[in-house]
């Protein structure tokens, strides 16, 4: 047999590719010339004033980012898993995300391929000048095979393109597929297109059968594999030898022409900007408006692909279908102020969206960003604050500082002297209630049996009753109040000289984790400090005979990411069930603060569908690690009507010592 | 009533003629829950920023209708959003949007 390597020496001599067409050039080209050319204009501009839209110090970490060697990691790893593999979707929905990665990535394999194709054989045509921008699309149309000639690399040339051509189609299959019959690929609800979206969505569908068409016509002169060989036979089979192959190929450059124009006007727009999107994310910056500089990228990221629909806890009713990420992006893509801004104040803020979207649009942030640009400057006077933190000092000391228990929970690390902690009075652990727990006083009682429990020496910062973290203030956009207000707790916290501060509800965990920065002390949720307790042996508990669900409160899930904790310790405490959506696809409790409009009615549609999914398997208990969780079950629960509902709904700390 | 332009106690007085209906009905259409209030004060009564400074929901609801916007401006400039009002209010009414478009309805912009 000969070497393989000989076999590729040999071909040298008889050339296996002959230009079919010197000039390589043929009228129909023109329409996608065209299109590709206003696209790739369009593009160009458009980076150009994305990128000096953003502030120079964001720019320059940008342009940083690309050279460092974590972010290229990263960076490729997203391009690969995010652009073509679509490996989020893929997690969530096998059927879908084949569906999205075959196009894209098929889509792309079929260019690389082309393009190495024509280096290989007809180096000289990559030139622009020679026809670089469309000569390697249109290759099969310009080439003659050199019967008798084809070697072993042209033949897998061939077998690839096939391949990837038919892989590609049966993507579009299915997308066509969905657009009838959404629910088999496990949509519920599809966005609708708009005239672009239309233009682009039909002549995309029209591109892939048109070009297998065109190569199949054109198979036994340039060449294919298994699929366009097999349906050039049977074209000569029906029309014998008079195969008219150039209204095909005029046919499938007007469709590519069609889909390149109509991109930058349609959804597809995303299949180019999520690259950018995709940097600039991993580079770090934020948004510092809702529609320029790095939310531009991020909205035209946005693939208008509706996993956010089933997602939204809203969307329970359809009238709410409205206010969806997709359709607020959309709306900010045409600047209409109106209805961005009644979907930007409607939205609960739980995330969840964000969670689940494949190319990782924050619609949440930019909506933050929106409610900003109207409630920011609206007037407030926090005068008052500089007296009520003095008031909410830590005065309601209970206990006295037991050096003993420190020392033993490793509060006063073993090394620190006796006399340091004898002559310090300050608490090593604060604990923080805020507004909301104070409405639920049943769970402060809780913490401190539990606290008590584990010989927890803490000090009550809220005990008289504080002020709010700030949370609320900023998701209503009002950043520069929420600034006054963070700054007085900062004070008082810094003051106090803690090193561990404790919080109950997830919403206040979440600023001060993000927005304090409270240097060398350590900011725990209280589900993560109990379930330390009860690791370390300090807290005993006792299994019991009970049912648990737990309900992952948005801004503790999704929001800080602590999932494992609480369930960990429930498992300790009882037989722990799953709900139907749990984890980062938890639903909102419907109680949630982020909204500004949404009301009392359609909060509790959204309350019934959670409790929906947490009584899935017929837990005795739900239990919450959130106080506004907590109210808005413990009402919700009492008022579904029409139905036999069995179940109590706890606090954490209340299921811990009861 | 005759106006002496001095007092013991700084004016109660209500004058109903001075109502701006237009600016009611844009604040009505913005939150139609303003038009629900029953007056029962339990959102003062749970009210974070109440604690330190006199701020009322109650009180800045009776002023709107009283004729009084700027009195009602100057309590909810405490109000720190935190929700605890909408909470407890026995008549569901969505008590931070309500703040956030007495404010930006009232204020002279
Ligand atoms: S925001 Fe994300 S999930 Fe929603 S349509 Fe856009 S890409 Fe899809
Ligand atoms: S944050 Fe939640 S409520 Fe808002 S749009 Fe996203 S999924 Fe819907
Ligand atoms: S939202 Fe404002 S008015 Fe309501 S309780 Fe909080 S601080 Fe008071
Ligand atoms: S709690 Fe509700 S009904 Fe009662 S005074 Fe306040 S806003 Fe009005």
């Amino acid at each position: 047999m000969t070497p393989l390597f000989h076999l590729l020496a040999a071909q040298a001599a008889d050339p296996e590719v002959i230009d079919r067409i010197p000039s390589g050039y043929s009228h129909f080209v023109i329409p996608f010339t065209i299109g590709i050319t206003f696209m790739l204009c369009w593009i160009g501009v458009g980076c150009i004033r994305l990128l000096y839209a953003i502030p120079q110090a964001d720019r320059l970490k940008f342009w940083k980012s690309l050279f460092l060697p974590k972010t290229i990691v990263k960076n490729l790893k997203d391009l690969f898993g995010d652009c073509l593999l679509h490996v989020k979707i893929w997690q969530r929905k096998p059927l879908l995300g084949y569906m999205h990665s075959a196009i894209a990535f098929g889509w792309f394999m079929l260019i690389v391929l082309g393009h190495i194709e024509v280096a290989l054989f007809v180096p000289a045509r990559l030139n622009v000048t020679r026809g670089g921008l469309f000569y390697p699309i249109f290759y099969r149309y310009f080439v003659w095979m050199n019967p008798g000639h084809t070697t072993l690399r042209g033949s897998f040339f061939f077998f690839l393109m096939d391949f990837f051509l038919l892989y590609v189609l049966s993507g579009i299959a299915l997308a066509v597929f969905k657009r009838f019959r959404s629910i088999v690929l496990g949509m519920r609800h599809t966005t609708k297109p708009s005239f672009a979206d239309r233009v682009a969505l039909y002549s995309l569908w029209m591109i892939f059968p048109l070009r297998l068409l065109a190569e199949s016509f054109t198979a036994d002169l340039s060449g294919g594999s298994f699929l366009t060989v097999g349906v050039n036979h049977f074209w000569h089979f029906l029309f014998g030898d008079k195969l008219w192959f150039t209204p095909c190929w005029w046919a499938y450059s007007i469709c590519l022409g069609l889909f390149f124009a109509a991109m930058p006007f349609s959804r597809y727009m995303h299949i180019l900007t999520e690259v950018l999107w995709i940097l600039l994310r991993n580079a770090g910056i934020q948004p510092h408006h809702p529609r320029k500089g790095v939310a531009e990228a991020e909205i035209y990221a946005c693939s208008s692909c509706g996993l956010c629909l089933d997602a939204c806890p809203m969307n329970v009713q359809k009238k709410n279908l409205k206010y969806s990420s997709v359709y607020f992006i959309r709306f900010l893509r045409r600047h209409n102020e109106k209805k961005i801004n009644a979907i930007a104040d409607k939205c609960l803020m739980c995330d969840k969206c964000h969670a689940l979207c494949p190319v990782g649009v924050d619609a949440p942030a930019l909506r933050r960003a929106q409610r900003a640009t109207v409630n920011n400057a609206l007037p407030y006077d926090y005068s008052y604050l500089a007296s009520a933190v003095s008031s909410g000092q830590p005065s309601g000391h209970g206990r006295v500082h037991s050096r003993f228990a420190a020392a033993e929970y490793g509060l006063g690390p073993a090394a620190v002297p006796e006399t340091a902690l004898t002559e310090s009075k300050s608490p090593r652990v604060l604990y923080f209630a805020g507004c909301m727990t104070h409405l639920t006083p049943r769970i402060i009682k809780s913490v401190d049996k539990v606290f008590k429990a584990a010989g927890v020496d803490y000090v009550f910062a809220d005990r008289e009753g504080g002020i709010c973290c700030g949370r609320p203030l900023m998701l209503a956009g009002r950043t520069e109040a929420a600034a006054v207000v963070i700054e007085a707790n900062k004070k008082m916290i810094e003051e106090s000289g803690c090193d561990t501060l404790v919080l109950s509800c997830p919403i206040c965990f979440k600023v001060f984790k993000e927005e304090y920065h409270l240097a060398g002390i350590k900011v725990v949720h209280y589900t993560q400090f109990i379930n330390d307790l009860i690791i370390s042996g300090r807290l005993p508990v006792q299994k019991k005979e009970q049912k648990l669900v737990y309900h992952d409160p948005c801004e503790l899930g999704r929001g800080c990411g602590v999932y494992f904790e609480p369930r960990a310790a429930l498992n300790q405490l009882g037989t722990l069930v799953k709900a139907s959506k749990e984890y980062d696809e938890s639903i909102c409790c419907g109680g949630s603060l982020g909204s500004l409009t949404l009301d009392s009615r359609d909060r509790s549609k959204i309350s019934e569908a959670s409790l929906d999914s947490l009584l899935a398997n017929d837990p005795e208990t739900i239990v919450t690690a959130c106080p506004l969780c907590l109210k808005t079950f413990s009402e919700a629960v009492s008022n579904v009507r029409g139905r036999d509902i069995n179940v109590s709904v706890k606090d954490f700390a209340e299921v811990v010592c009861p | 009533m005759v106006d002496f332009g001095f007092g013991l106690v700084p004016s109660s007085r209500i004058n109903l003629d001075l109502f701006d209906k237009d600016k009611y009905e844009e604040l009505a259409a913005v939150e139609p829950d303003v038009r629900i209030c029953m007056a029962c004060g339990s959102c003062t009564a749970v009210c974070t920023a109440g604690k330190f400074s006199t701020t009322s929901l109650r009180e800045a609801i009776e002023d709107i209708k009283n004729a009084q916007p700027t009195k009602a401006l100057e309590l909810l400039k405490a109000c720190q959003l935190c929700g605890k009002c909408s909470m407890v209010c026995p008549r569901g009414i969505n008590t931070r949007h309500l703040i956030l478009s007495i404010i930006n309805t009232y204020s002279i912009k």
